[in-house]
């Protein structure tokens, strides 16, 4: 079931890249998707059944609004430090303790946290963030911590666990 | 249908000029990839949105469509890659930098 589940989605994914209808092509899409299945089925989705759970892509899809709307405001963020004549920055390297289990949620919180406003994510040892910060606006754990996870961990807490 | 994708082209060079002028004008390599991430990332998947709106559903805009969360993926990936072999590499924080736990992690 799980190599079934990795194997549609790779072959979709081939049909929306190469957008043809021929059989060569199809042939050659079964070919890679089961390649591709077979080498890396053990090494993700290791719980395929949320996959099917509909609150999950629920949740996901307001994720991804959130995620979009971080990303503008973390251009206009950048644009604002760049083009500012005193360049406002205080940067500084601050370690964030995240409360997720799941690998593939760190992965995406530390991507989300690349994509948002002033940050960047250095390194992941186990549970601790180490996250590159534009501003420090706050040396208390618990208040950057909330500045710079908050908007997230509760989301993908939602989506993968 | 063709003017929205030429606004999101203009924006999407808007954001990727600031993006390298940020590259000159920041201080040390942690802030210059922060503005190389952010801008360049933002302002390629407005272009490709763009391209999307220009050729709608055919070869060619269903292609922008999907490079757009893989280049997502990949340059976070790559700032981060980035990122930390130049911490390790011993390139130094620059003179306005507040606060660095990531030194007690390395001792």
């Amino acid at each position: 079931m799980k190599q079934l589940t990795m194997f549609i989605f790779l072959f979709l994914l081939w049909m929306a890249f190469s957008f043809t209808l021929e059989t060569a092509n199809i042939i050659a899409g079964i070919v890679a998707a089961l390649i591709t299945t077979i080498i890396f089925s053990n090494r993700f989705l290791t719980s395929w059944q949320k996959l099917f759970n509909p609150v999950r892509w629920f949740w996901l899809i307001i994720y991804i609004i959130v995620f979009i709307w971080e990303c503008i405001k973390a251009n206009f963020d950048v644009a604002y430090r760049v083009l500012s004549p005193r360049m406002p920055i205080k940067p500084g390297i601050v370690k964030v303790h995240c409360s997720l289990k799941t690998d593939f949620a760190r992965v995406l919180l530390a991507n989300s946290i690349t994509m948002t406003p002033g940050t960047i994510t250095v390194d992941i040892n186990n549970s601790d963030l180490y996250v590159h910060w534009i501003y420090v606006s706050s040396e208390d754990a618990s208040i950057y911590t909330k500045k710079i996870i908050g908007r997230f961990e509760n989301l993908l807490k939602r989506i993968f666990e | 249908m063709n003017s929205i994708s030429y606004i999101l082209f203009i924006i999407g060079a808007a954001f990727d000029l600031l993006g390298c002028l940020g590259l000159l004008r920041l201080p040390d390599v942690y802030n210059r990839l922060q503005s190389a991430t952010k801008s360049v990332t933002l302002g390629t998947c407005s272009i490709l949105l763009g391209l999307f709106f220009h050729y709608g559903f055919s070869a060619i805009g269903i292609k922008a469509l999907i490079a757009i969360p893989l280049l997502f993926f990949t340059s976070t990936v790559a700032a981060h890659a980035l990122i930390r072999s130049s911490y390790k590499a011993g390139i130094k924080l620059s003179d306005k930098t507040v606060v660095d736990h990531y030194k007690e992690l390395k001792q």
